[in-house]
């Protein structure tokens, strides 16, 4: 069933930004001044936890990026394969029955009835007005008022029991190849690990990864049954709709930094270094950029991209595409507003750098200035740009549901946070409150958001030497 | 030292709370109005209405106004010569500012008189002589306020004075003159004025005798932007008789013209206002007739503040008026004609509150604060149940409050249109037919209306609403493209149909014989709400059931509207709401010559059907009659056959309203019904306590739990002073 | 120190000229007269004709940026983006979709944003510093992890949560508060007291953790441990020697922000139906009227280079030494 590979613009700049995270960690690897900080990173316990959680979250991400066109079976008269315009990721492909399993409308977490009563027609031909069953959530019940509660228990049971045993496994494997590496033999690196003496705080990693299982698998298992967070307005099921959004937040978080990378690390040096008119004219650039308000010039480039591609129709055959490219356009103008600070910084930071006895040494020896940039000055800056990275990651996640509230945000047929929250704002009139679509989204967020900020507080410890010696 | 941190924890903690709690009984008074109330405490008892509006009107000027959210104020404020029955159905036209409602007179082309039943063919003009009420009065406005030599005050303002003036009321002296004919005279040249941009320009110079000659002479008189006395300009079709007598001349025979008359477009101005606004400095300030009407109605804007509020107080030169002696018969029963014969207005003031949220405008209706409210689709679970036959009932929990609901199918439709113009989904073929045919089938607008409009609307079966002349009920009502007819009841095709029409149209399961591709359709949309997301995958799924792939192209709506007029989409969601009851408003929307593309018309979809434009030719001037039924009926068939939209549903208007609230009868023509609304302010006010207990434990329990909070925090520091001072 | 200001302000005309012609280019590219005229005319029965009219009265029937048909400085000046944009400059900002003057709604709708935004300001100013203190007292105690943490969630929650929270709990379940709405005078303090407590709270995780690492930074430095050295008791030293230092970052940080509290915040302002500039902005953005829109860019930007000269000025009034730079 899997057809051709589609790359959207988002994925080639995701496996991009992941090719340079990559070479970038072989780099640092070979530098102490960049990997002594990183090293205390994942020795510290929150570093670490929040990590497995952020590289969970990164995992859904590079799976929803992978995408491709589903071919149809040969067609009856021609022979040939077809191919449809929609598009599929991997992910959809894995949580295939959480697509495609559609109710009609609301229903509750867990429900077997629809949230809203409805006019059904009894066999004899009355209509009486009631809660309708579900077409998927707990249809396997014969009877659920009386089932339906022990259901729940015994899935949830072989849900947390997988994930333990998923656990104790992925332990196990862990303390051989600790004692592997090591003397002591097997009891020794799990005693080590269990009592939370090992040089990387193991014992948490496990803890968190256990917990995370242990969720996953109790999610899988109800979910394959139940709607596990209910379903929206149109019957969507909100687990799904939660864990596209993934995707969404990651990219809203990391490309628009990456996007905006070369043009600042370039200008904010260039205006550092060379000083003078070149100086002038950065300034004045990122000044007067920088002085229109954020929301408005967003709100203006969103507008411009709708009429260019409400005039060139035919470029974007696919909703998928539409999206896709609104998200990179959105991603580059959150970009163009939210360079300049670390433009200003690299500035500063160049302007210190240029005075350093060896760079002087080097201009006397009559080293080019490419060279000299490259050599002396990128390298100590880049510490700079990584803790800017990690910190405008969970401030541009946030950024994003305010976005969607004022309209000018991600595509509104995209999944997102932020759209799901906006649709929520109506949801919150109904009484009884559909309360679902809301939670969901902010627990989704919250927890990317908190480990982000956790994990960059670490981050920012770790390289910052002036607040090090606080702590 | 010690003290002073705890003093500052302290700071930021309790007394915060406390003094937050302080402030509320402070603003509140003790036991006046509920806590929450928005609305201070002196106007408890006051018999004033509380409504809001969402979306502030862009021109209150009665020659521009062409909204209803714009109606909601000037049609209480403006009077037309005609207005609609507030209780008889159907809608029926009764005189306002006229004595009566004009009967046309028929002339032939050398002007002489014409029997009634003379064919549309001989009929060259028609006369319609209005006859005025004496001793209608403007409100009072500074515009006509005369000093005691009887000169005007304020028409000889200067820039430097009109610096002391922020809003109208700041004019210490106000005036009043009697309405007369020379100023529903001045308010039709109004009309013509291009610089106005009437929106009913275009169509009165069709019908008006001399309208388009005056525009022209005015543009060639020149524009200095300043005051143009229009009484200086002829007319030729429009004639005044006597003080309180004008004739109106039109081309031909338009019977629709007395609805026209019925809207504010049509209402007395007097010149004064028109010279007194033309000052300048008044525009930079916002005083402008667009901004601030002048009328001779039962209410006049008091406060006129759009970012906020808009404020309705009774006129105090109003003419007077009657409730209405007669209704249906059931008004009897309802308590509508209690109040018949008292004179009108029945209450001192309106208040709209601007209110964007849909949240905050529903739960202040819930707690007493608004009179009326319109049903959301997502409050609407907690307000309606539908009973066993379908009907609509409130919740127990509306009943315990006594509110009530009154529900009426609008005269507007909203279709799903298919853009004839386009090769693949229009056009005149037997293939696009069947392709548009088996769309019509499996967009299933019955869900449409269950899931985004809980059932609040009524499934199409062609364009015209129920209620309009020519529209069909029961059987012969249904479309017999889409539904079939089973124990006289419309049942929707099966979906079996719908994929055998597109076998035929040449897209076996959606795929085209041709080129074996999928048929991919476009679907223009310009909503941007928080519920547009559901309704565009809604979409999908529909036509998805037929193979169909439907691309979402979601825009602007400016772009949408630029779509449409070049004709470059496919599908579309489109509305119209009906200017006056006749099938003619609909059914041109369809007409030919209409079209979008070519003619920038009204005709959205570009559908040119020859005979179809034949018949609405004839049935267009005729008065309503069996013949003329026949004819729509003809109409209708074709339409349904030819598909050129979905027919998608007439919305039903549900509204929701208090116990203290009388005289509520939806009356979805007349948009000047607030002189005949009742309101029982005694019974308001004791329901808005009893709804609204505030409850202060929480607080409490906050400034405990805040001040419990500081003892630990105390211990420790203790401990920290005296380890630190060893 | 007058001649520096002078220079400062020059300084600013560039950065606004070039913010008037990138808006001037970002909005008549999205919004072409042809799409004003149809915006203000209303929907039902607009005729080409009628479209043709207006341009021609608003002047928007010229050429963008260049008249070709004009003779000499007229090439340039008979131009839309000469007789709109420039007028920018003088603070007149035309009249809107609705026919409404701007600069006259501009300063009716700047009073309430201010008495949002101020107030805000102000006591997020005292609670912020008030437990930023407090956490640096106990620094390096679990009281001071906790805090942090506290704070790091509190910061990682939607400002759009404490909003829909805010008033579902005050309003609705305890009637302690009008859910939305405004009025004028003293009455409008009733409504103003929701959205300004969610406002503080929403502020409380990042802006006590920005203060506490202001105030670590200075308890480091020599002088408090000097003054510790001295005997005196923790307190004395909190206050009379890190606070007061560390208010020169701190003041200078709220002195950017000050102008562009005019502006108003977005979003709280149009949850609780405030009539501020921020729900004029949002108002603007979602009916595409774009005449406010780019009035409210410009005065933003303005504000904004404001903001930084104010900054400027206080360093030099703080810190003499910066002046010589």
């Amino acid at each position: 069933m899997m057809g051709g590979l589609v790359i959207l613009w988002t994925d080639a700049l995701v496996f991009l930004l992941l090719f340079f995270s990559v070479a970038f960690a072989v780099y640092a690897a070979r530098r102490e001044h960049l990997r002594g900080p990183w090293r205390q990173v994942v020795r510290s316990r929150v570093g670490v936890s929040t990590l497995v959680i952020l590289s969970f979250y990164v995992v859904i991400g590079l799976l929803d990026s992978i995408h491709f066109e589903p071919q149809f079976s040969p067609d009856q008269q021609t022979g040939a394969q077809v191919q449809s315009s929609e598009v599929y990721s991997l992910f959809d492909r894995l949580v295939q029955p959480l697509r495609v399993r559609q109710e009609k409308t609301y229903s509750a977490p867990l429900a077997t009835h629809l949230y809203a009563k409805e006019n059904i027609e009894q066999p004899d031909g009355t209509v009486i007005r009631d809660f309708p069953r579900l077409q998927y959530g707990g249809a396997h019940l014969a009877d659920p008022e009386r089932d339906w509660a022990q259901d729940i228990m015994r899935l949830s049971l072989i849900g947390l029991i997988k994930g333990l045993v998923v656990t104790l496994v992925m332990a196990n494997i862990l303390f051989a190849l600790l004692a592997a590496r090591r003397s002591g033999g097997f009891a020794g690196a799990a005693k080590e690990v269990l009592s939370g003496k090992s040089d990387i705080p193991w014992r948490s990693v496990l803890i968190t990864l256990g917990l995370l299982l242990m969720v996953l698998f109790w999610a899988v298992e109800l979910s394959g049954r139940y709607h596990l967070l209910g379903t929206d307005k149109v019957g969507e099921d909100v687990f799904y709709q939660a864990l596209k959004s993934i995707r969404t937040g990651l990219l809203i978080g990391t490309l628009t930094t990456l996007v905006m990378l070369p043009a600042a690390i370039l200008l904010g040096i260039m205006a550092g270094y060379f000083r003078g008119w070149v100086d002038d004219l950065i300034q004045y650039t990122y000044t007067t950029l920088n002085s229109i308000p954020g929301v408005l010039l967003i709100a203006a480039a969103i507008l411009m991209l709708q009429i260019y591609m409400s005039n060139h129709a035919d470029e974007f055959n696919s909703l998928v595409e539409r999206a896709d490219l609104r998200l990179l356009f959105l991603c580059i103008i959150l970009g163009v507003t939210s360079w300049t600070g670390l433009c200003r910084l690299l500035r500063g930071e160049a302007m210190k750098l240029r005075e350093v006895d060896y760079v002087q040494a080097a201009v006397a020896f009559g080293v080019g200035h490419f060279q000299i940039i490259l050599r002396h000055i990128l390298p100590n800056v880049l510490h700079i740009v990584m803790i800017t990275v990690v910190l405008d990651f969970s401030g541009l996640v946030l950024a994003e549901a305010v976005l969607s509230y004022v309209n000018i945000g991600v595509d509104p047929t995209m999944n997102s946070w932020g759209n799901m929250i906006n649709s929520a704002r109506l949801e919150m009139a109904r009484e009884p409150v559909v309360w679902w679509s809301l939670m969901a989204a902010m627990i989704f967020m919250f927890t990317l958001v908190l480990s982000a900020n956790l994990f960059s507080d670490v981050v920012r410890d770790a390289f910052d030497p002036r607040l090090r010696s606080s702590r | 030292m010690a003290r002073r941190i705890h003093g500052c924890t302290v700071g930021s903690g309790w007394p915060a709370a406390g003094l937050i709690a302080m402030l509320l009984i402070l603003l509140n008074g003790c036991g006046e109005r509920a806590w929450n109330a928005p609305y201070p405490a002196s106007e408890a008892k006051s018999n004033t209405l509380y409504s809001s509006f969402s979306e502030r009107p862009k021109h209150l000027d009665p020659a521009r106004s062409y909204a209803a959210n714009e109606y909601a104020f000037i049609a209480q404020i403006y009077e037309p010569p005609l207005q609609y029955h507030f209780l008889k159905r159907p809608y029926q036209l009764v005189p306002l500012a006229a004595e009566k409602v004009p009967e046309p007179l028929f002339l032939d082309q050398a002007g002489n008189p014409l029997p009634d039943d003379a064919p549309v063919a001989d009929v060259a003009f028609s006369d319609y002589e209005i006859h005025i009420k004496p001793g209608m009065r403007y409100q009072p406005h500074p515009a006509l306020a005369k000093d005691d030599a009887g000169v005007y005050r304020y028409h000889q303002l200067t820039e430097e004075a009109v610096e002391r003036f922020n809003t109208l009321a700041d004019f210490p002296h106000t005036g009043t003159r009697e309405a007369t004919a020379e100023d529903f005279i001045y308010q039709i040249k109004r009309l013509a004025n291009p610089r106005l941009h009437s929106p009913i320009a275009s169509i009165m110079a069709e019908y008006i005798v001399g309208f388009s000659e005056f525009a022209s002479e005015l543009t060639a008189a020149g524009d200095n932007g300043g005051f143009i006395d229009l009484r200086q300009y002829r007319m030729a079709g429009v004639t005044q008789l006597d003080r309180y007598r004008f004739k109106v001349r039109l081309r031909g025979k338009y019977p629709q013209f007395v609805y026209w008359l019925a809207m504010t477009f049509f209402a007395p101005m007097p010149w004064e206002a028109d010279l007194f606004y033309s000052q300048p400095g008044l525009d930079k300030r916002n005083i402008s007739l667009n901004w601030y009407p002048i009328g001779t109605g039962p209410f006049m804007l008091a406060e006129n503040n759009p970012n906020l509020r808009m404020v309705l107080a009774r006129n105090p030169h109003f003419h007077g008026e009657a409730y209405p002696l007669q209704g249906e018969p059931e008004d009897g029963e309802n308590g509508m004609l209690d109040d018949a014969g008292k004179a009108l207005p029945l209450i001192d003031k309106a208040v709209y509150s601007l209110e964007q949220e849909v949240i905050p405008r529903w739960n202040k209706f819930l707690q007493g604060y608004y009179d009326t409210s319109g049903v959301s689709s997502d409050s609407f679970d907690q307000a309606v149940k539908f009973g066993s036959g379908g009907e609509a009932n409130l919740t127990d929990e509306m009943l315990e409050r006594n509110i009530k609901l009154a529900t009426a199918v609008e005269t507007s439709i909203f279709y799903l249109g298919f853009n004839m113009a386009d090769p693949v989904i229009g056009g005149d073929s037997e293939e696009n037919r069947y392709l548009r045919q088996a769309i019509s089938i499996a967009v299933n607008f019955e869900e449409y209306i269950s899931i985004f409009l809980n059932g609040r609307g009524v499934v199409a079966h062609g364009p015209l609403p129920l209620g309009i002349f020519g529209s069909r009920e029961g059987p012969e009502g249904i479309n017999p493209v889409v539904f079939d007819i089973e124990k006289g009841k419309p049942r929707r095709k099966s979906l079996q149909e719908a994929r055998a029409l597109m076998a035929k149209a040449g897209y076996p399961n959606g795929k085209s014989i041709r080129t074996g591709r999928p048929l991919v359709l476009n679907y223009e949309s310009a909503s941007a709400g928080p519920d547009s997301k559901a309704q565009l995958n809604w979409m999908r799924k529909q036509l998805k059931q037929l193979g169909i792939q439907l691309v979402i192209r979601a825009t602007d709506y400016n772009r949408f509207q630029e779509k449409l007029r070049k004709g470059t989409g496919q599908l579309f969601m489109f509305g119209w709401n009906a200017d006056y009851p006749d099938p003619e408003n609909f059914l041109f929307l369809l007409y030919g010559p209409n079209g979008k593309v070519e003619h920038a018309g009204e005709n959205a979809v570009n559908y040119d059907n020859p005979e179809f434009n034949a018949l609405f030719d004839q049935m267009k001037n005729m008065e309503n009659s069996p013949e003329r039924q026949e004819i729509i009926d003809r109409m209708v068939d074709i339409l349904r056959h030819d598909a050129p939209w979905i027919w998608g549903f007439y919305p039903k208007a549900f509204s929701l309203y208090h116990d203290w609230y009388g005289n509520v009868k939806p009356n979805l023509m007349a948009n000047n019904t607030l002189k005949y609304k009742r309101i029982d302010p005694a019974t308001r006010n004791a329901r808005q306590q009893a709804w609204n207990p505030p409850v202060v434990w929480p607080l409490v329990l906050l400034v405990l739990v805040l001040m419990a909070s500081t003892v630990p925090a105390m211990l420790v520091y203790r401990r920290h002073e005296r380890s630190a001072a060893r | 120190m007058i001649a520096y200001i002078v220079r400062r302000i020059l300084y600013a005309i560039p950065i606004l000229i070039g913010v008037n012609i990138l808006t001037f280019v970002l909005f008549f590219v999205v919004n072409s007269p042809d799409d004003m005229a149809r915006m203000n005319l209303g929907m039902k029965r607009v005729t080409p004709e009628a479209i043709e009219n207006w341009k021609a009265e608003r002047g928007y029937d010229k050429p963008l940026l260049f008249n070709s048909a004009s003779q000499g400085v007229g090439q340039v000046t008979d131009t839309i983006f000469f007789q709109k944009s420039l007028k920018l400059f003088q603070f007149d900002f035309g009249t809107s979709d609705s026919d409404r003057d701007i600069g006259y709604d501009i300063s009716q709708r700047m009073w309430p944003s201010l008495a949002i935004a101020v107030p805000v300001l102000l006591i997020g100013l005292l609670v912020n510093i008030t437990y930023a203190l407090l956490i640096a007292f106990f620094r390096a105690t679990y009281i001071d992890i906790w805090s942090v943490v506290l704070c790091v969630v509190m910061m990682s929650i939607s400002g759009l949560f404490y909003i829909i929270g805010g008033q579902y709990l005050v309003s609705k379940l305890l009637h302690l508060m009008p859910i939305s709405g405004y009025d004028t005078g003293f009455a409008a303090v009733k409504f103003l007291i929701l959205p300004v407590l969610i406002g503080v709270v929403g502020g409380i995780g990042s802006g006590t953790r920005w203060y506490r690492t202001l105030f670590l930074e200075e308890i480091n430095r020599d002088y408090v441990r000097t003054a510790r050295a001295k005997g005196l008791s923790e307190g004395i030293v909190l206050f009379r020697h890190v606070l007061k230092n560390a208010m020169i970052p701190i003041l200078t940080g709220v002195v950017v922000v000050l102008p562009l509290l005019f502006m108003g915040s977005l979003i709280t302002e149009s949850f609780f139906g405030i009539p501020g500039l921020g729900s004029y902005t949002i108002d603007a953005i979602n009916r595409q009227d774009f005449a406010i829109v780019r009035a409210m860019v410009f005065l933003g930007s303005v504000l904004y280079i404001i903001g930084l000269l104010l900054t400027d000025i206080s360093y030099t009034l703080v810190d003499p030494r910066v002046r010589l730079s």
